[in-house]
């Protein structure tokens, strides 16, 4: 093998070992999320969440809060049956759970962390987020169809018809991101948005960050917007008629896309990595000056707390309303918003950071 | 560079494979997602060309929202294909003529111009590091060929225009929801406060 041959491999490897650590990192999050999703309401509606289950009862009566519970709940689903209706199309509905976290995980390649965090830092970082986005309605589309249920198909329609008309919205929001910071490189967006709390982007696009965060919890499917799941209507939306595993993976790349979704509102509208007292009087120099992954971890909790936030307080919307909302509401406030982004960014009223 | 070739011929191979399913296949939904596999590895080989603003905005507009809408619509129609094949085995014969000799003709061209022509063009010389395809396409598209551009924009504004004012039907009859008129519902509208005497005498 010619020594070019090698240093390709060894970069391949190399690069394989950094996803798999994303992974671990991702699916522990995603695990750990839904006992804070559980925690969180129970607070919120004055009951204790789950307090009960421990590490394998190795410490005897103390059950550390319940923290063994994601765990628990990890290996009841792997360990369950996989169940296959008789009449489904056999090869697509196992496909279809992979079709949707696929690009769960994928999106986060661009994702940077930090300055030197980041695992794929290309030119079109914002173009790749909003094409990965994209490819997670074929999950769903793949799922109810595959199903040969009347419920998960229906249900599939639903949400695949939600899902593509609020990415117009989300589109369009991202589209006054770039304009403002010229770049379509997610680290450069972020650096373009140096200089403390009122230069990131959520000041000058406030509508636009509103609205990329309410499509965020629509294009995830999560409450307020769950209709894809009306237990009333069409039981659990595309995933009926999913068990075990294959239910587990479904959920998995639910609750990835929330994760992403505030990763990605973090760097496009609130500054990424950077700190909040960035060039503050008296803050500025402090260690509470400096940017870094810290910072970034705050945001994005903040962000993911506010999906559970919102699904604990907002009763569930109606179908139509929500295409009013997105088709009528958000798309006009965009367009509109686009417009003044690109005067601001004409007259200089933004700038780019240092 | 091995690994280009490489990942070239894989993705090239898919592409094929996949096209030929599209139109092989017997069930319209396979058949749709082939075609949605077809799109994601022609971005992929546009990806190796160094255009990576087109590659993706492929995925993003025809597998993200093209595919889906098509995919809609095939699942939702119950087709029967065993009509359409019917006179399939019939025409095999004169089809395979056919296309043998198009095939044919096509590499005889091919074989008088000099084999395949590609020794006339060198290889491409790779980018340097801070090429930016995005920069690149916007910068064409908005001095050197800004007019074609417009046009193909206002031809655009003018099909959505046509399809809305072909399929928006005025029906006064239907009852629907307005939501402004809703939202600015006040109290007084809906509750009319009733004084009266909770209890009356009887006249005996």
């Amino acid at each position: 093998m010619s020594p070019e041959l090698i240093a390709q491999l060894q970069f391949v490897l190399w690069t394989v070992l950094k996803i798999a650590g994303i992974m671990v990192v991702l699916i522990l999050g995603v695990a750990y999320y839904t006992y804070a999703e559980r925690k969180v309401i129970g607070f919120m509606q004055v009951r204790k969440g789950p307090n009960r289950v421990g590490f394998f009862g190795l410490f005897g009566k103390f059950h550390f809060w319940g923290l063994g519970q994601p765990l628990a709940d990890v290996f009841k689903l792997l360990l369950k049956e996989i169940i296959i209706p008789q009449n489904a199309n056999r090869f697509l509905f196992l496909l279809a759970p992979i079709l949707s976290v696929a690009p769960a995980f994928a999106a986060w390649a661009v994702i940077p962390a930090d300055d030197w965090l980041v695992l794929a830092d290309i030119n079109a970082g914002l173009l790749y987020v909003l094409a990965m986005t994209s490819l997670g309605v074929y999950g769903l589309i793949v799922a109810g169809w595959a199903s040969n249920s009347k419920y998960a198909f229906l249900g599939a329609l639903r949400s695949t018809a939600q899902m593509v008309s609020y990415e117009i919205a989300m589109g369009f929001s991202l589209i006054g991101v770039l304009l403002l910071a010229g770049s379509l490189n997610l680290t450069e967006i972020v650096l373009a948005q140096s200089g403390g709390l009122f230069d990131w982007y959520w000041l000058p696009l406030l509508p636009l960050c509103m609205i990329y965060i309410i499509s965020g919890v629509a294009e995830t499917n999560r409450a307020p917007f769950d209709v894809a799941e009306g237990e009333s209507e069409i039981v659990a939306g595309f995933h009926v008629e999913y068990a075990g595993a294959s239910f587990a993976v479904f959920f998995l790349a639910e609750y990835a896309n929330m994760i992403l979704i505030s990763a990605l509102t973090t760097i496009f509208f609130f500054g990424g990595w950077l700190s909040p007292f960035q060039n503050a009087p008296l803050l500025g120099d402090t260690i509470l000056g400096a940017g870094g992954v810290h910072w970034f971890l705050i945001k994005l909790v903040f962000f993911m707390f506010t999906f559970l936030w919102l699904r604990a307080t907002f009763p569930r919307y109606r179908y139509d309303q929500i295409m009013r909302l997105g088709w009528k509401v958000f798309v006009p406030i965009t367009i509109a918003w686009v417009m003044v982004a690109s005067c601001m960014a004409v007259f200089g009223i933004v700038d780019r950071g240092v | 560079m091995p690994i280009i070739e490489i990942t070239f011929y894989l993705f090239a191979a898919v592409l094929v494979g996949a096209a030929v399913m599209v139109i092989s296949v017997r069930n319209p939904v396979y058949a749709a997602l082939f075609l949605v596999l077809t799109f994601f590895s022609a971005a992929a080989l546009w990806l190796l060309l160094e255009v990576e603003f087109l590659a993706i905005v492929l995925v993003l507009v025809y597998v993200g929202a093209v595919m889906v809408l098509f995919l809609f619509v095939v699942m939702m129609l119950d087709i029967n294909l065993a009509p359409l094949k019917e006179g399939f085995i019939r025409y095999l014969p004169a089809a395979i003529t056919v296309a043998v000799v198009m095939a044919v003709e096509l590499m005889m061209v091919l074989w008088v111009r000099g084999k395949f022509g590609s020794e006339a063009f060198e290889s491409p010389v790779p980018h340097p590091p801070d090429y930016n395809n995005t920069k690149e396409v916007g910068e064409w598209l908005y001095t050197q060929y800004m007019l074609p551009f417009e046009v193909a924009g206002i031809i655009l504004l003018v099909a959505i225009i046509a399809a809305v004012a072909l399929t928006l039907r005025r029906r006064p009859e239907a009852k629907r929801q307005d939501p402004a008129r809703q939202v600015q519902v006040k109290r007084d509208d809906r509750i009319r406060m009733v004084k009266m005497k909770s209890e009356t005498k009887v006249e005996e």
